[in-house]
């Protein structure tokens, strides 16, 4: 099995670095962008399988992000990244076509088996890219 | 001591509103009003009765007295002018001839007793004054009365009547005496003796009629009694009264007699006659019944009064009790409101804050997270320099936390009034730390569009961050993404400095905008509780300065808070 595609969009560049090295030492092939705009930049010119998104950011927010990704097909799932504050928005993605979210600060091997899971639906119903 | 009257100055309002001593001035201003506009009317109400029932009893009293006089006055006239016309008709249907019998004057005198009464004796006296002829108990022929004063004035007047005197028995009569025209005949007169006891009679009869006190009498010119009296004794005595001006209709006067008595007295000559009847009664014992009366109305008046300054004080210092308890009520209600406000600004800015803490903690997580990884799935240990810049990474994000939970703790810990120097401008970085995050994810620009370095201004740090938290977060409440919000500071004068806050939302229409300061007045449905601007507006009261609105729908609104800058710190 090719490793997992993973775009990681945060506007903590901190994070989104972090991120990046422990899905790499997990056997995930992953980038990181820090805005909504480079992150619909990326999809446009690589196939990714997942991506990892943060809800509220400055510029292009992460519900705009999701409704642009889901406007095109094949599209690759989506897992919302929220605080406590911004649930609700969560939910909205969800009804957006999200795959999952979850809670900041997350824990790693929920975020790794979330992640498994959305892959595993990607290779479902994306056979070409498993 | 301006320092003591900025510190006294917020005291004022609500607090002031509740102060013992303005409530004593209430109530005392309460009472006095009510007090007067009750009892006022009832004095001048019991004054007017008071004169009307003087005067109704003065006449209830007097008006008999004077009737009594009146008809005293006729009868003893009438029997007077009785005896006058007998005497006035024998003299002129007698002949001089026939007086001068002795015989005939006897019978005379007799017809005269049986048909009139009170005659005593008969005399004809000739021009020279000798009694030529006499008919009654004495042996008065051919006395002299030509030296006696009332020979003169018979001759003169024709008529006569004397005053009463004490005749040879030692009993009072009088004299009447007619003298016969001198144009028809030879001049002589004729004298009759009246014994008084008829008029007496007449007398005591009124003396009956004005019962208990009252007394009547009879005096002549000279105030001596001609009847006796039962106040000054017996005929011939004087009446100790000083003289009454002549009078021949009954008249009333009030006066003191020589033994300094209060008297009411009713009076009037008789006519013809040197008589002056006089009835006459004690003004006290006419004013018993006014004192009892006068002592029931002033009675009256004083419990009516005690009464109404019962009721008048019992009543206001029960309304103005309520009335305190309200305001104590309100103010309780009203610090409460304060309290819960400043409670729901804290938990809004807790989500933020909760949000904002969300991300650096998430990158210590993952930086954490990442440290291990690396030392327990690699076969040998990174570099150093890997290590130690984590752990920064580590620190940083754990400082940002503590920077968070610092601003919000300097937020939350104000509660209570205190007075500091404050920088305006880093005040208001301050508060807009806390909403810069909401800023750029919706993207709003605010501009700081001051020049040079704004005043340090002697307020209270904790209320004027509530005040630009509530109007910013307004501010960013009414503008769409992308919106634009201006802070301007301004110094107005020697003591004052305007910040102004203007946003380019929605704008309020101009119905609305007189009442965005009153409480429970919201345009956020069923989000907003509506006390923010009005606890705004209380708190910049409350730090002496003024707070003011404009706006325009579609264009924006502009808020400007003008603040005393207080003692200026050096």
């Amino acid at each position: 099995m090719d490793a997992l595609r993973i775009l990681i969009v945060d506007d903590e560049e901190e994070l989104v670095s972090a991120l990046e090295e422990r899905l790499f030492l997990r056997g995930f092939q992953a980038k990181g962008v820090t805005t909504g705009e480079e992150a619909l930049a990326h999809i446009a010119n690589q196939p990714c399988d997942v991506v990892l998104l943060d809800v509220k950011m400055p510029g292009l927010s992460g519900l705009e992000v999701i409704k642009r990704i889901k406007e095109k097909t094949p599209s690759p799932q989506v897992i919302l990244l929220t605080g406590h504050s911004s649930v609700q928005d969560a939910e909205r993605g969800m009804g957006l076509g999200a795959f999952d979210y979850l809670m900041k600060p997350v824990k790693i091997d929920e975020l790794i088996r979330v992640l498994r899971s959305a892959g595993a639906r990607n290779g479902t119903g994306d056979t070409g890219k498993s | 001591m301006q320092e003591l009257e900025e510190t006294t100055g917020p005291a004022q309002g609500i607090d002031a509103l509740v102060s013992q001593r303005r409530y004593r001035r209430i109530l005392i201003s309460a009472v006095v009003s009510v007090s007067v506009v009750a009892i006022l009317p009832l004095l001048i109400m019991t004054g007017i009765n008071y004169y009307q029932y003087q005067q109704a009893f003065d006449t209830e009293r007097t008006r008999p007295m004077v009737r009594f006089t009146v008809n005293g006055k006729q009868s003893l006239e009438s029997f007077l002018s009785e005896r006058l016309s007998a005497l006035a008709m024998v003299i002129r249907e007698s002949s001089f001839r026939e007086l001068r019998d002795a015989g005939k004057l006897n019978r005379l005198l007799v017809n005269m007793k049986q048909s009139f009464g009170g005659f005593v004796d008969l005399g004809v006296i000739d021009e020279r004054g000798i009694q030529i002829s006499y008919a009654g108990p004495y042996e008065l022929e051919g006395k002299s009365y030509m030296e006696h004063a009332w020979f003169h004035d018979v001759s003169v007047r024709g008529v006569h009547i004397s005053d009463v005197f004490l005749g040879h028995r030692n009993l009072p009569h009088f004299v009447l005496a007619v003298q016969k025209d001198p144009a028809v005949g030879q001049e002589y007169v004729l004298r009759a003796t009246i014994d008084t006891d008829v008029i007496n009679r007449q007398v005591r009869s009124l003396v009956t009629a004005i019962q208990p006190s009252g007394d009547a009498f009879i005096i002549n010119d000279e105030g001596v009694l001609q009847t006796p009296s039962r106040r000054y004794g017996s005929v011939m005595e004087r009446a100790p009264l000083p003289a009454l001006p002549y009078s021949t209709h009954a008249s009333l006067t009030e006066l003191e007699d020589e033994n300094g008595d209060p008297l009411i007295v009713s009076y009037t000559q008789i006519e013809r006659s040197p008589f002056t009847l006089v009835l006459l009664r004690p003004r006290g014992s006419m004013q018993a019944g006014w004192i009892s009366l006068r002592r029931e109305l002033l009675g009256f008046l004083a419990i009516s009064i005690v009464l109404i300054l019962a009721v008048v004080f019992g009543g206001s210092t029960y309304m103005v009790n309520r009335a305190r308890e309200e305001d104590l009520k309100r103010r309780a209600l009203y610090h409460k409101m304060e309290y819960t406000n400043k409670l729901a600004a804290i938990g809004r800015l807790g989500a933020g804050v909760a949000h904002e803490i969300n991300n650096p903690l998430s990158i210590i997580t993952e930086k954490g997270g990442l440290l291990k990884d690396l030392l327990t799935m690699s076969e040998e240990l990174p570099p150093r320099e890997r290590l130690v810049a984590l752990v920064e990474s580590v620190l940083k994000a754990a400082d940002r936390c503590g920077g968070i939970t610092h601003r919000l703790l300097g937020f939350a810990k104000h509660m209570d009034v205190e007075r500091e120097p404050i920088n305006l401008d880093v005040l208001l970085h301050e508060v807009l730390g806390f909403l810069e995050k909401e800023a750029s994810y919706r993207n709003l620009r605010i501009d700081f569009t001051y020049q040079e370095e704004p005043p340090k201004i002697v307020s209270d740090r904790g209320q004027l961050q509530q005040i630009f938290l509530n109007i910013i977060n307004n501010a960013f409440a009414a503008v769409e993404e992308g919106g634009h919000i201006e802070i301007g500071i301004e110094r107005v004068g020697a003591d004052a400095v305007t910040v102004t806050i203007a946003d380019d939302g929605v704008g309020i229409p101009a119905d609305q905008l007189t009442h965005i300061f009153d409480p429970f007045f919201t345009t956020k449905k069923g989000a907003g509780t509506g006390l923010g601007l009005s606890i705004t507006y209380g708190i910049v009261q409350k730090l002496g300065g003024q707070i003011a609105v404009k706006s325009q729908v579609g264009e924006g609104t502009c808020f400007t808070v003008t603040l005393p800058i207080g003692q200026e710190l050096g």
